[in-house]
């Protein structure tokens, strides 16, 4: 457990751009994690006024965050002097179901290749009552930080 | 031993999806570099490798990426490690 506490804290992601609650498992062949949408998140002020719907875009970057990064990390060893950041590569996302303020979302990766520092997953987002929201391909690398 | 035009048409196909919109297929040369005179994308030369993998039934190690600069160079690997 301490492992993936580690983990967290060493993501570069602030808030309101952090998308990980926690991560509950982790391993050479994938991550499982989950984050809750808040109420006053920023995107939900104008997506859409009076209305507030999680928009994919975000939940393609929760995808990301959880499934792809925290593994990526995990995969690489990286730690506070890597001196790296994230980049992402391609995303292929369907969107399946609406998501809304305090929806809890579940978040698995499974690898599809880690090679020549490149990551590639399989994510699957479901919220807790098992529906799927989201579900596709996505990849990153890690690019040298400039600070 | 395999054929080298053959290997080079093979590899030109597993390119293909990888240009950029207003560079064609035929101007795949042997001398071009992938990065700067097809201007492929870093994290697609990633996805071409892995292709000519598959294609060839190869590996490639890390070490050999950084060596597959030119189209010429990536047929020498494929030919280098399907003779071996």
């Amino acid at each position: 457990m301490s492992d993936y506490k580690n983990i967290l804290s060493l993501l570069p992601y602030k808030r309101p751009f952090l998308f990980v609650d926690e991560i509950t498992s982790l391993s050479e062949e994938g991550a499982i994690g989950a984050y809750t949408i808040r109420k006053d998140e920023f995107f939900l002020e104008g997506h859409f006024p009076g209305n507030p719907v999680v928009p994919g875009v975000i939940l393609t970057e929760i995808m990301c965050q959880i499934g792809l990064v925290t593994l990526a990390m995990h995969l690489m060893n990286l730690n506070e002097d890597s001196k790296v950041l994230p980049a992402f590569t391609s995303a292929n996302v369907d969107f399946l179901s609406k998501v809304l303020p305090e929806d809890k979302l579940i978040v698995e990766s499974k690898k599809v290749y880690f090679r020549f520092g490149k990551l590639k997953c399989t994510v699957t987002c479901k919220k807790t009552d098992g529906t799927v929201v989201a579900k596709g391909e996505l990849a990153g690398m890690v690019v040298k930080s400039e600070a | 031993m395999m054929n080298r035009e053959t290997v080079k048409t093979d590899l030109i196909n597993i390119i293909k999806p990888y240009l950029p919109e207003d560079i064609m297929a035929n101007d795949v040369s042997e001398d071009k570099h992938l990065i700067n005179d097809l201007m492929i994308n870093s994290a697609h030369i990633v996805d071409i490798v892995l292709d000519i993998e598959d294609k060839f039934d190869i590996m490639i190690d890390d070490d050999v990426i950084g060596e597959m600069n030119t189209v010429q160079d990536s047929i020498n690997v494929v030919l280098q490690k399907t003779a071996a």
